[in-house]
């Protein structure tokens, strides 16, 4: 009996230490050079682990664990929850800008030093996130536009304008984001019927805009937070109109759904997302190396011929062809959304809108 | 076996696991709710420890009450739907043969193992005009045309009752199974029909197990979060998915805490009277 079980305690042991014998070199490996990269998850890291991670493995011999974020501002929040007790979940993420500013609040973004990164002089000037005293909090990894979208069965005719949404004749026939920081919708109006996203300025011009995006309600069928509840709708014409992710739309379309997306006379509107290495993360030279391999105008070009993204950088310095930057920009104006409401007005935003859908 | 009261301190070491899983689990992370419902959010940033009220004044508002109040109403509908559905099924479940009986437990404990996800998107596809039932009714020439069923409010009941449904079953399963068949066949005997057996003795002699299966079935309903956006307009969301706006959206903890902080105290406060309500009712 004794014996059995001395044996088979040594043969344990034995198994225990070959296994880890085996696996340390691969930790050793990982941690030498290697980064936690966190992207949006689902279409986003999908295109990223195919296109574009595996090429930067190859040209720099960093390896790249690329992590599932949730859109929104779950991220941030646990981003900053793990921060305040040392760890960072991601070292690097793909934030919105919203999310920037609020991590500015807190100093959760490790400044960056442009000299590290030579391609920076490539990026268009509102793709370089900063600090309020100039240091840089983030650099531009992607922007993308939301538009007017339609289902082709439905309407035969491309609308040519964001006052579509309060056409009469579209009632119950809308799907729109359901939050105020991320439909934008105030800028849409603002654009739409006031003159330009300055009328947002103040309180009273920001209560005019609540008000005539009051007339829109009774058009909207879906206020979605989650996507592919509205694509889903939007594809089958159970909810025909919208407004979604023009890259999204397109290869929706490309795939044979009647579905289009269409920029309207005022613009799409233009969001974007911002490389920032968290203040937790002990890995800033690997942070480095990648930001600046990601704003290579190659790089850029490639991600918008393969995800589907409009470029950060300037689109001279891209090889784009025409039909090309058409897919995924547009040389109409953009409606760029008012960040620093998000930020400095947040709570009565947040409150008047959920009155305004929810009362 | 004969059970003794605890003699010795040591008698009461089996009950050190549970205690403390439920210390680390629940009190804890209830407790630090609390203390981050007092804090002082940080608009455009996160909050800051302190205290202060400011979170529950937001929250006393004509607004935060009409939502607090449809919640309610919501789960309370929902409760009193899934007991009234389940408790003649179950009852008529326990009279039929055992095989019966597990092919149909089997089938309701699988409803279990779908996701609130899957169950929200199988029922709005179900309701939609493009794919839904009603396009059955109209190749069966009973409507004119196939009209969409959701968001409304029939939708959002529909699926909480639908997953609501399997729990209320698998409580009230034990109680009925053992029920005493003596009784209703004592009421036959004495000349009551069927029907009026169930309502005169089957129901009375359970209206302990109905009263907590209805405080169950309430509680769960009440943290429903999913279906109410995935079935409702607007106006059938629940506190619950405002709360998560606050906390993941807005990064408004501190709010997000005080509202979570006021909805477990009325609920607490809701069940308490009904406990108090039911035990008047046994005395009187």
């Amino acid at each position: 009996m004794i014996t059995t079980s001395i044996k088979r305690r040594t043969l344990l042991g034995a198994g225990l230490a070959g296994a880890s014998m085996l696996a340390m070199p691969s930790i050793l490996r990982a941690q030498d050079k290697s980064l936690k990269v966190g992207v949006y998850g689902g279409y986003f890291k999908d295109s990223f682990d195919k296109n574009i991670f595996p090429e930067f493995t190859k040209a720099t011999g960093i390896a790249i664990e690329s992590i599932a974020e949730p859109t929104g501002e779950a991220w941030l929040v646990q981003l900053e929850q793990a921060a305040r007790a040392g760890q960072a979940p991601a070292d690097v993420s793909m934030m919105s800008q919203v999310a920037m500013l609020k991590g500015q609040a807190t100093d959760l973004w490790t400044p960056i030093d442009t000299a590290k990164i030579k391609n920076a002089s490539n990026l268009l000037d509102r793709f370089v996130n900063k600090y309020p005293d100039g240091r840089i909090a983030g650099i531009g990894a992607v922007s993308w536009y939301i538009t007017l979208v339609t289902n082709t069965d439905v309407y035969k005719e491309a609308p040519t304008s964001w006052s579509a949404f309060w056409d009469p004749a579209n009632a119950d026939k809308l799907g729109l984001l359901a939050l105020v920081s991320n439909s934008f919708l105030l800028e849409v109006t603002a654009k739409t019927f006031m003159g330009g996203t300055n009328a947002l300025d103040t309180e009273e011009g920001l209560l005019k805009a609540f008000e005539k995006l009051a007339e829109v309600k009774p058009n909207v069928r879906l206020w979605y937070r989650d996507e592919a509840q509205f694509e889903q709708s939007l594809k089958s014409g159970e909810i025909p109109m919208g407004q979604y992710y023009h890259d999204v739309t397109g290869l929706a379309a490309a795939d044979g759904h009647p579905v289009r997306s269409t920029f309207p006379k005022e613009g799409g509107i233009q969001d974007s997302g911002c490389w920032a290495l968290s203040r937790a993360s002990q890995k800033s030279e690997e942070a480095h190396i990648f930001i600046d391999y990601m704003c290579q105008p190659s790089i850029q070009a490639t991600l918008s011929r393969k995800v589907g993204t409009s470029p950060t950088v300037k689109r001279e310095v891209t090889d784009l062809t025409d039909k090309e930057f058409a897919s995924v920009s547009s040389d109409i104006e953009p409606i760029i959304p008012r960040y620093d409401l998000y930020q400095t007005k947040s709570d009565w935003l947040n409150q008047k809108w959920t009155e305004l859908i929810v009362g | 076996m004969r059970r003794e009261p605890p003699q010795t301190p040591g008698d009461y070491a089996p009950l050190l696991f549970p205690a403390a899983m439920l210390t680390i689990f629940f009190v804890v992370p209830f407790g630090t709710m609390i203390a981050v419902s007092f804090f002082q959010r940080q608009q455009g940033g996160f909050y800051t420890p302190a205290f202060v009220f400011d979170n529950y004044a937001r929250f006393l508002s004509a607004f935060f009450g009409g939502v607090l109040g449809f919640s309610l109403m919501l789960a309370i509908t929902v409760a009193i739907c899934c007991v009234v559905l389940a408790l003649p099924f179950t009852y008529m479940l326990t009279r039929m043969s055992r095989k019966v009986q597990v092919v149909w437990l089997v089938a309701l404990l699988s409803i279990l193992s779908l996701s609130e996800v899957i169950i929200g998107f199988a029922w709005s596809t179900l309701f939609s005009r493009t794919a839904g039932i009603t396009n059955i009714l109209v190749a069966l020439g009973i409507m004119a045309e196939a009209k969409a069923l959701t968001p409304s409010f029939g939708a959002v009941l529909t699926g909480m009752v639908y997953q609501a449904f399997p729990y209320t079953v698998l409580v009230l399963f034990p109680a009925l199974v053992r029920l005493d068949p003596t009784l209703t066949e004592a009421a036959r005997t004495l000349g009551a029909s069927p029907l009026k057996a169930f309502f005169t003795v089957v129901v009375p002699a359970l209206r302990n197990t109905i009263t907590a299966t209805l405080i169950m079935v309430f509680i769960f309903a009440l943290g429903s979060y999913l279906l109410p956006q995935l079935l409702g307009r607007p106006q059938h969301w629940t506190l619950s998915v405002l709360i998560t706006d606050q906390a993941i959206y807005q990064s408004n903890m501190p709010f997000a805490a005080a509202m979570a902080v006021f909805l477990v105290l009325v609920t607490l406060g809701l069940v308490a009277l009904t406990v108090i309500a039911g035990r008047k009712g046994e005395a009187a």
